[in-house]
């Protein structure tokens, strides 16, 4: 998948969730999406598969909106780059 | 004693999406046996099966639903949803019980699952799978799509899964501890894991299902689900229901022998527990829908079993020579069978027949139906680990 961290976010939901076009936005929340505990799980697994990231157990069970799923993929991927770039010398 | 009607079927199998088209298939003595189609079986010694080919989920789920369910619920779901509809029951959700066979479980998605964690090395799996892979997802979900209330669970016991449930189902209608059920069974077992077992057990036949023909090879693995709604007779009579058959008798056993190797004794005596059960004498029973799975050992000890307990034995057919060894299902296919041939005035044949075998002496009703008003009926089921269930059947009305 290509586009920003928030599109690929918002396809995930998408495609999990079976939503048309257009229903989905960063401000959309669980509760207007009727995403239930179980849809939550599905969401949070194809996020770690979209974006190679492991989300911690206490983190998925924080989001309650998209935009808050979007911030904590971004500060995963951050963390992940941090940790490669404070490690690509050591092993250079 | 409260009667028992059957008001509502619903089959999708290897001859059909529907109640009706698996009647037909089977009144033309049409096999639904082909060559295995969702699997690549070149590797296999087992070609042929009896996949429920023509079963599409999205015609009966939305694509959410369908993508959290295995495909042994799936087909239960549409099985069960047929069954009510053709029933025209208003389920009383607190009256009404779920009880289904299922000896598998969802083992299209558990092999799937393994497949990619030892052969891919994948460290997730996909958080349906457990939800998806228990073996009461079926009664679960029917129970969940029709807000039943009542008692909700599955029955496994191999190849009697079905009949123990329906048993039970129509027991538990008897004895008034709800006025209606939802009951049958449903498996989907075809996966390389389970072909590879059924390679290993050798009575699989590479070619088809001949029961109580001399040169039967072994039996033919299927998919499907039948499912049935019974309820009070009166209350069906009552409300001007149409009433497929009465289900009127219930026999168990056990052999307590050998693991894989069935016993006339034991199967015998379900045959004899059903007929008591159902207030039946031997004598009133005009048709016989085998457990016959086409392999040497069960249909000659069948066959040795039904001629102790019937003195003149009555016209047996095994309808798994068209729609398969289900599991788990075949004995929720072959109640709906025996329940069209008494509903319908006809017997369905034994396809695939050519020889008699002197070691199964019985009237085997061979590739041509049959024109008989038959009163009463059984329907037998054996299982491994030495479990027989019989059920019977009284023609309504």
């Amino acid at each position: 998948m290509t586009g920003t961290i928030s599109e690929r976010v918002i396809e995930v939901f998408k495609k999990t969730q079976y939503l048309p076009d257009g229903k989905v936005t960063p401000e959309s929340t669980f509760a207007e999406l009727n995403i239930d505990s179980l849809d939550g799980l599905q969401i949070v697994f194809a996020l770690e598969e979209e974006f190679g990231i492991s989300i911690p157990d206490d983190a998925a069970k924080k989001f309650t909106t998209v935009q808050q799923a979007i911030d904590g993929v971004a500060l995963l991927l951050d963390d992940a780059k941090q940790v490669k770039e404070t490690a690509s010398p050591e092993l250079a | 004693m409260r009667r028992v009607a059957v008001t509502g079927i619903g089959v999708v199998s290897a001859l059909g999406i529907n109640a009706e088209q698996f009647w037909k298939s089977l009144a033309l003595g049409r096999t639904g046996i082909r060559p295995i189609k969702s699997l690549d079986v070149t590797r296999f010694k087992i070609p042929n099966g009896a996949e429920a080919a023509f079963f599409d989920p999205l015609a009966h789920l939305d694509a959410k639903s369908a993508g959290m369910l295995d495909r042994s619920t799936q087909l239960a779901s549409a099985a069960a949803e047929e069954a009510i509809a053709t029933s025209g029951l208003r389920v009383e959700g607190d009256r009404t019980a779920v009880v289904t066979g299922c000896s598998l479980g969802g083992k299209i998605s558990e092999d799937e699952a393994y497949r990619r964690l030892y052969s891919e090395g994948r460290e997730r799996f996909e958080p349906m799978t457990i939800p998806r892979v228990m073996a009461n997802a079926s009664a679960s979900w029917i129970s969940m799509r029709h807000r039943i209330t009542g008692p909700c669970y599955t029955v496994s016991t191999a190849c009697a899964s079905a009949a123990h449930a329906i048993g039970q189902a129509f027991w538990m209608v008897r004895n008034g501890l709800v006025e209606a059920a939802i009951t049958g069974g449903t498996e989907a077992p075809f996966t390389p894991g389970l072909l590879r077992g059924w390679e290993a057990m050798r009575v699989v036949s590479a070619t088809t299902c001949r029961p109580f023909s001399k040169d039967r090879d072994g039996l033919i693995l299927g998919e499907g689900a039948a499912m049935f709604v019974l309820e009070l007779f009166e209350s069906a009579q009552a409300r001007g229901a149409k009433i497929y058959a009465e289900i009127c008798g219930f026999g168990m056993t056990s052999d307590a022998g050998h693991l894989t190797m069935p016993s006339a004794l034991g199967a015998a005596a379900a045959m004899r527990s059903a007929l008591a059960d159902g207030c039946f004498d031997p004598s009133d029973i005009g048709y016989i829908n085998a457990h016959g799975t086409g392999t040497d050992a069960n249909d000659r000890t069948e066959a040795e079993a039904i001629r102790s307990v019937f003195r003149r034995t009555p016209p047996v057919s095994s309808t798994k020579s068209m729609h398969g060894h289900a599991l788990g299902a075949s004995p929720a296919l072959e109640a709906a069978a025996t329940i069209f041939a008494l509903h319908n005035g006809m017997l369905p044949p034994t396809a695939n027949y050519t020889t008699p075998d002197p070691e199964c002496n019985l009237d085997v009703i061979a590739n041509e139906p049959r024109d008989i008003k038959a009163l009463g009926a059984i329907s037998n089921s054996f299982a491994f680990g030495g479990l027989n269930a019989v059920l019977a059947f009284r023609k309504a009305g």
